[in-house]
């Protein structure tokens, strides 16, 4: 398969929590500029292979992990890494809308505020909510609190504020998930745009939504009481029209998981 | 055949069981109404005897031998300056030891035993801080039988159940706020001072306030480190030795005189008052803050 650079790699990366392992020898190539798609059954560890891209899991208490997580060639889990620096050019977005109980204008300026940005705000959150297609609705209460807004209006506010920051890669947990169809299109489209200029992770549950925006997908599966193996991973086109291993067809296709 | 005996086991069981609930609403109800009765007739009782007393006269004049003489003034002002002493003091102390509980002790069985510890001295008798105010603060740093000392006595008392109060505030912010902050960069310091403490701050602020009424109440820990009997002077900095409401009112009413007992009756009536409006205090932050957001 032909990948082109790769921003985020990881090397026979395994996560515990405790000592229950929940991804195993995971070897996988995060290509710039593309969406890559983790896709699998319930439980099977994408949440927590995701994480482990912008190191949120030591925010668990007894997660670990071993194996390695390269970004742009440089060992994230180095000891010169700190992780504040690492989650300011790694974002993230969640399953569940979170916006901060705070203005719609302070949810996206909160980012820039704390990294010390000095230019000129008001153009900032203009261009975040411009480029999460939220600017339109809000443009005239960015002052209202960012509660009041509906649940897609609130995930697009969330991929704002991460964007406000200026990351190189945002990662997606079911951004979708808590939405209906027509802000789940609406969030896709955002991302087919921000897929130019940034490489973007996405875990998702719907089959149709990972081959309709991703340009590779990966495939995770529970076997044998063993968590987080990566089954397949390719362009696609490729894994959804003809997948190699008969699992990813079984999983695809619908018939387990 | 069987169903129907089952049916009329039922009916008679059932009317039972009405009738079970029935007796059991009415205790409840008799249980409040007894609780409800005795409070009615102290407060009357009180009011009763002291109303009369209740003027610009004894609000502003300090104690004297004759009861109508005899004034709250420096037992009002005591018992502000000793509990804004011990309410600043235990928010500091409480807030500071419940963010660090909450937010930064890793989870392991010393945190543990530091909580269950912290729930225990909740419940140790309010005399016991008393003797220990007068050997820390009266004595070891040497801050005399001051408004400072009894302030610091009573945060002691009340920091326990202000570091529950504030720990189950913060624990109420959803952690995905946190997460939140933290994938933006934020540091752990950021996350806390501009997430989780604006949210968790309507709570706290209650549980300062109630028990920093409760404080305003006690006597026993105050008369221990040395709080003075009677004062004729209103404290006139955090130096100055004291008296409170309560030690005033204590005084009062072990005098044989009638006159003084109604002085102290209406020494409780200002008590109540101020107890009052700390608790409105209490209720019109909390709103205030909650419509912030
Ligand atoms: N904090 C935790 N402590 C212990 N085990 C955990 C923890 N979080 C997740 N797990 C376990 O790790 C495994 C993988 O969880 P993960 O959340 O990564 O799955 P997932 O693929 O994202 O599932 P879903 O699609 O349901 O979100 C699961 O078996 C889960 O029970
Ligand atoms: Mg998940």
């Amino acid at each position: 398969m032909q990948i082109a650079e790769n921003i985020l790699q990881t090397e026979d990366l395994s996560v515990f929590y405790g000592n229950k392992q929940v991804v195993t020898d995971v070897t996988l190539d995060v290509p710039r500029n593309h969406i890559t798609a983790i896709i699998g059954p319930s439980g099977c560890g994408k949440s927590t292979l995701l994480r482990c891209f912008n190191r949120m899991n030591e925010l668990i208490p007894d997660a670990s992990i071993t194996g390695k997580v390269l970004f742009e060639g440089q060992d994230l889990y180095a000891e010169t890494v700190d992780p504040a620096e690492i989650r300011y050019q790694i974002g993230m977005v969640f399953q569940r809308p979170n916006p901060f109980p705070k203005s719609i204008y302070d949810n996206v300026a909160f980012g820039p505020r704390i990294n010390g940005f000095r230019g000129n705000m008001d153009e900032l959150v203009e261009t975040s909510l411009k480029r999460a297609a939220l600017w339109e609705e809000v443009k005239d209460r960015l002052h209202a609190s960012a509660l009041g807004l509906s649940g897609g209006q609130q995930q697009r506010l969330c991929i704002a504020r991460t964007l406000a920051v200026e990351p190189q890669v945002i990662l997606m947990d079911e951004p979708c998930s808590a939405l209906d169809p027509i802000a789940t299109l609406a969030i896709e489209e955002v991302m087919r745009e921000l897929a130019e200029e940034y490489s973007i992770v996405i875990v998702t549950h719907n089959m149709q939504q990972a081959a309709r925006v991703s340009h590779y997908t990966a495939f995770l599966m529970v076997e044998d009481q063993r968590i987080g193996i990566l089954v397949e991973y390719g362009e696609s086109r490729q894994i959804f029209t003809n997948p190699t291993d008969e699992r990813t067809e079984a999983y695809i296709t619908g018939r387990f998981g | 055949m069987i169903r129907s005996t089952q049916r009329a086991d039922f009916q008679a069981r059932l009317a039972r069981r009405k009738r079970q609930s029935t007796i059991f609403a009415g205790l409840c109800m008799a249980a409040i109404a007894i609780a409800l009765l005795m409070l009615v007739v102290l407060l009357t009782y009180i009011v009763v005897q002291g109303y009369s007393r209740v003027d610009w006269q004894f609000l502003s004049s300090f104690p004297s031998r004759f009861p109508e003489r005899a004034g709250i003034q420096a037992a009002v002002i005591g018992s502000i300056y000793v509990i804004a002493v011990a309410g600043v003091a235990s928010f500091v102390l409480g807030v500071g030891a419940a963010i660090y509980l909450e937010e930064y002790a890793s989870r392991q069985k010393f945190t543990k035993i530091i909580q269950v510890n912290i729930a225990n001295l909740a419940g140790v008798p309010s005399i016991v801080y008393g003797i220990l105010g007068l050997e820390i603060f009266v004595r070891t740093l040497a801050l005399g039988k001051s408004v400072l000392a009894g302030g610091f006595t009573l945060a002691l008392l009340v920091l326990p159940v202000i570091i529950i109060a504030s720990q189950e505030a913060i624990r109420a912010v959803p952690p995905s706020i946190r997460e939140g902050g933290y994938a933006l960069g934020a540091s752990r310091w950021q996350t806390v001072w501009h997430l989780v403490l604006p949210q968790a701050f309507p709570g706290i602020l209650t549980g300062v306030i109630l028990a920093v009424s409760r404080a305003m109440g006690e006597t026993a820990p105050l008369i221990v480190m040395g709080a003075l009997t009677f004062v004729p002077f209103a404290p006139d900095g955090p130096m100055s030795r004291f008296t409170v409401l309560p030690i005033q009112i204590f005084n009062w009413t072990s005098r044989p005189q009638a006159g003084f007992h109604e002085a102290a009756a209406a020494g409780i009536m200002v008590l109540l008052v101020l107890l009052f409006i700390m608790n409105a205090a209490a209720v019109f932050l909390r709103f205030k803050f909650r419509d912030r957001m």
